[in-house]
């Protein structure tokens, strides 16, 4: 079947199996490896994209569902060279330690903060209870959220 | 530790930002299951649904005739070469294809190559297997009964399922030391299976070409000079020999021990990758990877602990049964069967103790280990904390003061433990003090009798352990007869620029940003000017890997030597340029002065240049070393972790409501990664401590073999740590650091398990087993008759 998609930005068309999941046309037909895959049972959230904005896992659609919509990865955040207040407050608070995770953490956080431009910590916390992560123990992701959080808000 | 160099420069103390991130955080890490190679076949594996079975038949016709299935290796194929079976680290073998029959559910049975990732999954799923189930056995105990089924029945003389017998310790002191003390305790302790589950599952791509005969595999190991090895080792009768193999350890998604092994995945996609002469990809699932790869723990532990009357502890006696699955493949380079299990006095001053450890197949995956500690340590640990808690319950002492009483002394290091360790430094106290302060200790206990008095249920729960890390000392570890050094090698450019190369690999603990950091102290070269490289065997030196917190004491400190070694050459290049006698200079990090006057000196990066253009006749150009550090002793990190707990009568749940931990892991390289360090050991201790257990079901199913119901906790169970340190240095360590990055996940299960019995004990409760679950914790209510 035909896929179109616009991805980043960038439309993409593709012939693909009907059953090809979302996340390998985007990893594999599109070689944008930033969205990972960490489990088979959509608990890990490694695979999360937005799709017209809204957080999903791509590893739990298949591709066809895409056609016609507009996709962002890790790899569409960075803007003119000027990397999203997010990415930086991952870096700045040490919110990352294998990196696996982090581009599903971001594209989650995107959304939410979108949605939930002054949140508590504990609507932070809950909002990343679909992403899992190994190596942090989330303190620093909850204060890379509140970075990027805080900086939005001063820019806005 | 006073700063030595200054921010710019980054040296030790500082926090510098991580040189990793900025790949990460947009995405451009390279990971294994990111690399495409041209012409490259996919590998899916044909998984066992019986834990024991004979194989009766394997019917690939449906699956080869499938478009894209290319081929179905059985271990009748791999018997062709002698690589049906494998040797397993502990001297025992394990099989990469089954021939006769299966040992485990999920265990590999026959491989498809296949042109896709999709096509190799049908293939799967069209081989047909004819399977006769044969008697299961699960329970270690019953294993060792009399006319249970013998499960190696490929060991010709092989009887039972015993797989060894380790004792430690003087028995006959232990046994006169429990005859003769006032007050002893006794308790069954399980400390239950669990599984790493790093996010990034295991693969491999393996790449043989057939023109020059060189095999190169992505592989996620943290461990690629040893795999090297161990192939050449394993298949140099069918060609591979050690030159003609290169194991790249690109980017790796979280490690914790799960990736060390060699699993059976690999050695079929090298296998299929030579016979085809193409690349061949095999990337498992997050069900085979808990369902089949390495797990950890698994021990059953009678434990009894002995005291004077006034407190005053004196021996320990532990009896163990440990369950290793069909085969012992536990990753242990130890020389104890049974790892560093016999840390298990911790951080008390036993005069007496003596450990027996019996090793026990069931039909079960082989591993052991693997879950971000340093080989058993967390077991000894969970042990020794539980039953000194049990023990000043038992007596009517405050937890925290009897744990005063009894610890090992700060003027006693280095201390000998009646076990035979020689712990380098500590003190205990001054942690568990600290620990106290930070938490408000004395008002939480007293909160905690006004709560008694109307009914709540409160617990706090201490864990003041002690670690042994940085495998290690050549007298005590090997692989293969492999010393456990490791090492680095400098370049200095002639700008004064480097490059530095090492045989451990990180898997996020930041490797290229803190081994800058020691090379910034101790020359003074910029961390920012400084390229770290890991993880290819064909440029890195020679190192047996990252796990058991073992990359800071051992690659850290050769690290500091390579580094010391280039400084002498800077000193003489120095005194030649500056006119002066090499001991008449003074070195401060960055630069030689001469002694008296200050003014005249010479930058590391002059120094650097004049190696390359203007050095002192008689001397070799560059400024380059190479360091192969194998450590004089282990190192003996320790922290004092105090854990508060508030209990749901009506729900049996444990909420913890603060978690204070204090470590002490010496000096410290980057103060923001060790916390995030702890903060990861922290949540990875709370996880076996309240949610994660692989068990199983009498007939060999596993329970817990996806996300589905192996529970990794989210941020919304993670407490928000409150973390903090004390520093007492190594002495034998050339930076006086102790690596940190197993610490917390060793420490804390007994915390939270002394806390929620802590809540308890005037229930009557003595000890729980972790995983300590609502159900568990409603059950022990409601027979109690206080459920809400």
């Amino acid at each position: 079947m035909l896929v179109k998609v616009a991805i980043n930005g960038e439309k993409h068309e593709a012939e693909v199996e009907p059953r090809l999941l979302l996340v390998h046309l985007i990893r594999e037909n599109l070689r944008l490896t930033g969205t990972h895959i960490g489990c088979d049972t959509s608990h890990c959230g490694a695979c999360t994209i937005l799709l017209d904005g809204r957080p999903i896992k791509s590893c739990t659609m298949f591709a066809v569902q895409a056609h016609g919509r507009e996709i962002t990865t890790v790899e569409g955040l960075e803007q003119d060279g000027k990397l999203h207040p997010l990415q930086e407050g991952f870096m700045a608070e040490h919110g990352l330690q294998c990196g696996y995770c982090t581009p599903g953490m971001l594209m989650t956080s995107v959304a939410f903060l979108k949605k939930n431009p002054k949140p508590t910590e504990d609507e932070i916390r809950r909002s990343i209870s679909g992403n899992l992560c190994r190596c942090t123990g989330y303190v620093n992701i909850v204060k890379a959220i509140q970075h990027a959080a805080a900086k939005l808000q001063g820019g806005a | 530790m006073a700063l030595r160099t200054s921010p710019e420069v980054g040296g030790m103390g500082h926090s510098v930002k991580r040189k990793e991130d900025p790949r990460f955080i947009r995405g451009k890490g390279t990971y294994v299951d990111d690399v495409v190679l041209p012409g490259m076949l996919y590998l899916d594996i044909v998984r066992s649904p019986f834990a024991h079975a004979k194989i009766k038949k394997i019917d690939a016709s449906k699956a080869t005739a499938i478009p894209g299935v290319l081929a179905v290796i059985t271990g009748q194929d791999l018997a062709k070469y002698n690589l049906h079976w494998m040797p397993t680290l502990m001297s025992d073998t394990q099989m990469v294809l089954p021939v006769e029959k299966v040992m485990y559910q999920a265990q590999e049975v026959a491989a498809v190559l296949a042109t896709s990732r999709y096509a190799a999954a049908d293939g799967v799923a069209a081989v047909e297997v004819e399977y006769e189930p044969l008697p299961v056995v699960v329970d270690p105990k019953k294993a060792l009964e009399p006319g249970a089924p013998v499960l190696r029945t490929d060991k010709k003389d092989k009887k039972d399922n015993h797989i060894w017998h380790w004792e430690w310790g003087n028995k006959a002191d232990t046994d006169r030391a429990f005859t003769e003390a006032d007050v002893t305790v006794k308790e069954d302790i399980y400390i239950p299976r669990i599984h790493v589950a790093s996010i990034e599952t295991c693969g491999c791509i393996a790449d043989f070409d057939k023109v020059n005969g060189k095999l190169t595999v992505w592989m996620t190991t943290q461990a690629p000079h040893a795999i090297r090895t161990v192939f050449a080792l394993v298949a140099g009768h069918v060609g591979l020999e050690e030159h003609k193999i290169r194991i790249i350890s690109p980017d790796i998604g979280g490690g914790f021990g799960g990736k060390v092994p060699v699993y059976p995945g690999y050695v079929i996609a090298v296998a299929a990758s030579v016979l085809t002469g193409k690349p061949v990809k095999w990337i498992e699932d997050r069900m085979e990877n808990l369902q089949a790869d390495s797990f950890a723990r698994d021990y059953h532990i009678t434990a009894e602990l002995a005291a004077k009357k006034d407190g005053t502890l004196t021996a320990l006696r532990i009896k163990t049964l440990a369950d290793h699955g069909y085969a012992d493949a536990a990753a242990n380079p130890s020389k104890f069967p049974a790892g560093l299990f016999h840390v298990c006095t911790g951080s008390y001053d036993l005069k007496a103790a003596h450990v027996e450890v019996d090793g026990v197949y069931t039909n079960k995956p082989p591993g052991g280990i693997a879950y971000r500690c340093s080989f058993r340590v967390t077991e000894a640990v969970h042990t020794i904390e539980r039953m000194v808690d049990i023990m000043a319950h038992q007596l009517g002492t405050d937890p925290a003061e009897f744990r005063m009483k009894n610890f090992v002394k700060p003027e006693q290091f280095p201390y000998k433990s009646a076990l035979g360790w020689e712990y380098d430094s500590g003190n205990y106290g001054g942690a568990l003090r600290k620990a106290m302060d930070t938490v408000g200790y004395a008002e939480l206990r007293r909160e905690q009798a006004e709560k008694r008095k109307r009914g709540e249920l409160m617990g706090i729960g201490i864990s003041s352990f002690t670690e042994i890390v940085g495998a290690g000392p050549s007298k005590h570890f090997d692989i293969l007869g492999l010393k456990m050094f490791d090492s680095c090698e400098i370049r200095i450019h002639p700008t004064g620029k480097a490059i530095a190369r090492f045989g451990t690999k990180s898997q996020g603990q930041g490797h290229e940003t803190t081994y800058a950091q020691i090379l910034a102290e101790e020359l003074g070269i910029p961390a920012k000017d400084i390229q770290v490289e890991e993880g290819d065997t064909d440029t890195a030196p020679y190192g047996l890997g990252t796990y058991a917190s073992r990359s800071t004491p051992v690659a850290g400190a050769a690290a500091a030597m390579a580094s010391r070694k280039i400084q002498d050459k800077a000193r003489k290049i120095a005194a030649h340029l500056l006119e002066a006698a090499p001991e008449d200079l003074v070195w401060e990090p960055g630069k030689f002065s001469v002694k008296g006057a200050p003014n005249r000196a010479k930058t590391i990066q002059e120094i650097a240049f004049a190696a390359y253009t203007n050095h002192p006749q008689g001397m070799e150009a560059g400024l380059e070393a190479v360091s192969y550090y194998d450590p004089p002793n282990l190192t003996y990190p320790f922290g004092s972790y105090i854990c508060v707990v508030d209990i749901d009568k009506g729900t049996g749940e444990v909420k913890v409501r603060r978690f204070v931990a204090i470590d002490d892991c010496g000096n410290i390289i980057n103060p923001m990664i060790v916390q995030g360090q702890v903060h990861g050991g922290l949540t990875m201790g709370l996880a076996p401590a309240l949610f994660e257990e692989i068990s199983y079901d009498e007939i060999g199913n596993i329970q817990g073999g996806s996300f589905i119901d192996y529970l990794l906790p989210t941020a919304v169970e993670t407490p928000k740590w409150e973390t903090g340190h004390t520093v007492t240095p190594s002495p034998h360590h050339p930076l006086g650091a102790k690596g940190v990055g197993e610490s917390a996940t060793v420490g804390a299960p007994a915390a939270i398990a002394n806390a929620v019995v802590d809540a308890l004990w005037h229930l009557g409760v003595r000890h729980i087993d972790i995983p300590i679950t609502p159900p568990k914790v409603w059950r022990l209510l409601r027979d109690k008759g206080v459920t809400e």
